[in-house]
C-alpha cells in the first residue's frame, strides 16, 4: 500500500525517552502505575500547600488584625474546596504511603515460584490492588467529612 | 558535608520514617482543629493559647522538621530523576537542602514570636 | 470460506532512517490475518509482499531470544507472542520501543541497556571458588535444593527483551538508572545460594540513580512476557537493603568432584 501518511514528529526523538510524557500518563499500565502518578503528584501538592501554610500561619506574629485578614483570605467558597483538596490528596498519600513502606520492605508482594502461563505477576497481586482501592476510598470519604465540617458551619 | 554524603538507602530510611512520624503529629495537630467548631478553633486567642502550650509548640516544631524533610526530599527525587548532569543533580540538592533550611527556620521563628505572645 | 479466513487489518509502521535523517512517518499496509496470525507474521507479511524495506530484528518466532520487542496499539510487546486477534483492533500500530535510541524503522538500539544488565555482574561470584581452572578435576559443584532454586528461577526466564525497561516511567526521564531488567538481576543473584557477592552489588545499586528511584509502578511486570515479575524482585531486594526483610539464603556446599 505505500506510504499513505507523513507525520513529523519532534527531532530529539531518536533517543526514544518518553520524558516527562511517560510517567504524566498514569493510563497504560493498571492501577499500580495508577498509584504511582497519584503519589507524586499528591506529593507535590501537599509541598506547595505546606510551604503556604507556613507561610498563612505566620501573620499570627503581626496581630489579631493580620491574622483575622488571613482567614477572611481562606474561608471562602474556594479557600474551602482547597482545603477539601487537601484533606483528600493527604489521606491518599498517606494510606498508599504506608502500602508503599510494606511493599518495598518486601510485604504483602508473594513469594518468588516457578512462573506459569498466563504468567500473572505476584507482585501486583489483589493486596496492592485493594491498598490502591482502599487508599482512594479513605480519601474520598475524608474529603466529605472535610466538606461536611467546613460547609456545615456555613463558612 | 556528610549529609550530602548519605548513602540512598540511608535517606531512603529517613524518608519513611520522617512519613510515618509525620502522619502521628499531623493527625493530632488535626484533631486540635476539631475538639471545638473548626471556625471557633482558628480564632487568635485560641490560636495563641495553643502556642503557649509547650508540648504543642515540640509538636508543631515537630511538624515542621518532619515534613520539611520528607517534603523536600520527595522533591529532590523528583528532579534528580529528570535531568542528570552533574551540575544539575548537585544545584538541586544544595537548593533543596537550603529550601528546607529556609522553611523550618521560618516556621521556627513563628513558634518562637508566636509563643511569646 | 467463513468471514473470519477472509479478515484484513490494516498494519501501521513506524518507518525512519535516522542515518540518512530521514523525518518519521507512518507506513500503512493492508494485512490478511488468519485467528493465529501474530503482528511478526503480519510484518513479514509485508516484507515479503508489500515493501521489503521495513526495518525489524527478530529471530526465534517463540518468544524465547527477546529479539521482536516493539511498541504495539501502544504497549510494549512482543510481535511474535502478540496475536492480532487478541488486539481486538482493525488498526494495529507498531512503533519502536520506547526510552531505547532509535536506528531504523522498529529497530532500537540496545548497548546502554545491555551496559545497565553487565553493570550488574550477572554471573555466579563466589571467593571459594577459583575462576582459573586449569585440571577439570579441580572443578567443583554447588549443592543446591529445590527450595534454593525457586529462589531465583523465576528472574533467570528474563530473556532480556527489554519491554521492562522501555515501560518503566523512570526510565523514560533518567537514563542513569539501570532499570527493572538490570535490577532483577541483580536480585537473581543476590538470591542465588552459589553467589556471596551480596556486598559487591549492593554497593553498585545503592546510589543516586540506583535502586531506590525505583517507587513501585509496576508496569515492568504487567508488560514481562515470561512472568519474570522485575517489580517483584526490585522489592524484595529493597527490603534486604533496608534490612527490614530476611533474604534466608544460605550459602550452598561445595562438591569437589570425586577424582576419576
Amino acid at each position: 500500500m505505500g506510504t499513505v501518511s507523513n507525520n513529523k514528529e519532534n527531532n530529539n526523538i531518536n533517543s526514544g525517552r518518553e520524558g516527562v510524557r511517560g510517567w504524566l500518563n498514569p493510563t497504560r499500565y493498571g492501577w499500580e502505575r495508577v498509584s504511582y502518578w497519584l503519589q507524586r503528584l499528591t506529593g507535590l501538592f501537599l509541598l506547595v500547600y505546606f510551604v503556604g501554610h507556613v507561610y498563612e500561619t505566620s501573620s499570627i506574629t503581626n496581630g489579631i488584625d493580620a491574622w483575622n485578614s488571613m482567614l477572611e483570605l481562606t474561608q471562602t467558597i474556594g479557600g474551602h474546596i482547597f482545603l477539601i483538596l487537601v484533606i483528600g490528596t493527604s489521606t491518599f498519600h498517606t494510606v498508599n504511603g504506608i502500602r508503599l513502606i510494606f511493599t518495598e520492605s518486601g510485604k504483602g508482594l508473594g513469594k518468588p515460584g516457578r512462573p506459569d502461563y498466563p504468567y500473572n505477576p505476584s507482585s501486583l497481586n489483589y493486596i496492592q490492588k485493594s491498598g490502591i482501592w482502599v487508599a482512594l476510598l479513605l480519601a474520598c470519604i475524608a474529603m466529605l467529612y472535610g466538606g461536611m465540617v467546613l460547609f456545615g458551619e456555613g463558612g | 558535608m556528610a549529609l550530602l554524603r548519605l548513602r540512598e538507602s540511608q535517606i531512603t530510611k529517613i524518608h519513611y520514617l520522617t512519613g510515618i512520624l509525620s502522619l502521628f503529629a499531623v493527625a493530632i495537630h488535626i484533631i486540635f482543629r476539631l475538639i471545638m467548631p473548626f471556625g471557633q478553633s482558628l480564632s487568635y486567642e485560641n490560636v495563641v493559647a495553643n502556642y503557649h502550650n509547650i508540648f504543642y509548640v515540640i509538636l508543631l516544631e515537630s511538624i515542621l522538621v518532619l515534613i520539611s524533610i520528607h517534603g523536600f526530599n520527595g522533591l529532590r527525587i523528583i528532579l534528580i530523576e529528570l535531568r542528570q548532569l552533574h551540575r544539575w543533580e548537585s544545584t538541586i540538592t544544595i537548593l533543596v537542602l537550603i529550601s528546607m533550611v529556609g522553611v523550618i527556620a521560618y516556621g521556627t521563628r513563628t513558634i518562637v514570636i508566636a509563643s511569646g505572645l | 470460506m467463513s468471514n473470519e479466513d477472509n479478515k484484513k487489518v490494516i498494519l501501521k509502521v513506524y518507518r525512519t532512517n535516522y542515518n540518512k535523517d530521514d523525518s518519521p512517518h507512518y507506513d500503512k499496509f493492508e494485512v490478511p490475518v488468519k485467528r493465529w496470525t501474530t503482528v511478526l507474521d503480519a510484518l513479514l507479511h509485508v516484507k515479503s509482499y508489500s515493501d521489503s524495506s521495513v526495518g525489524i530484528r527478530y529471530s526465534c518466532r517463540m518468544a524465547s531470544c527477546g529479539s521482536c520487542g516493539m511498541k504495539i496499539n501502544g504497549r510494549p510487546s512482543l510481535a511474535c507472542y502478540t496475536k492480532i486477534s487478541e488486539l481486538k483492533d482493525d488498526v494495529v500500530v507498531c512503533e519502536p520501543l520506547p526510552n531505547f535510541p532509535r536506528i531504523r524503522d522498529l529497530v532500537s538500539d540496545f548497548s546502554q541497556f545491555f551496559s545497565h544488565h553487565k553493570n550488574m555482574k550477572p554471573f555466579i561470584q563466589n571467593d571459594k571458588v577459583s575462576l582459573d581452572i586449569d585440571d577439570k578435576h579441580d572443578l567443583v559443584e554447588f549443592e543446591q535444593t529445590h527450595e534454593d532454586v525457586d529462589r531465583y528461577l523465576q528472574f533467570s526466564y528474563c530473556i532480556r527483551c527489554g519491554l521492562c525497561y522501555s515501560a518503566c516511567p523512570t526510565v523514560a526521564t533518567d537514563p542513569k538508572f539501570p532499570g527493572p531488567q538490570a535490577l532483577s538481576q541483580a536480585y537473581r543473584y543476590e538470591a542465588d545460594s552459589r553467589d556471596d557477592s551480596k556486598k559487591t552489588r549492593f554497593n553498585i545499586i545503592d546510589e543516586r540513580h540506583g535502586i531506590w528511584r525505583c517507587h513501585f509502578a509496576g508496569s515492568c511486570s504487567v508488560v514481562c512476557p515470561k512472568g519474570v515479575d522485575p517489580a517483584l524482585g526490585i522489592q524484595l531486594l529493597k527490603g534486604h537493603m533496608l534490612g527490614l526483610s530476611k533474604n534466608n539464603k544460605k550459602l550452598s556446599n561445595l562438591r569437589t568432584k570425586n577424582k576419576e
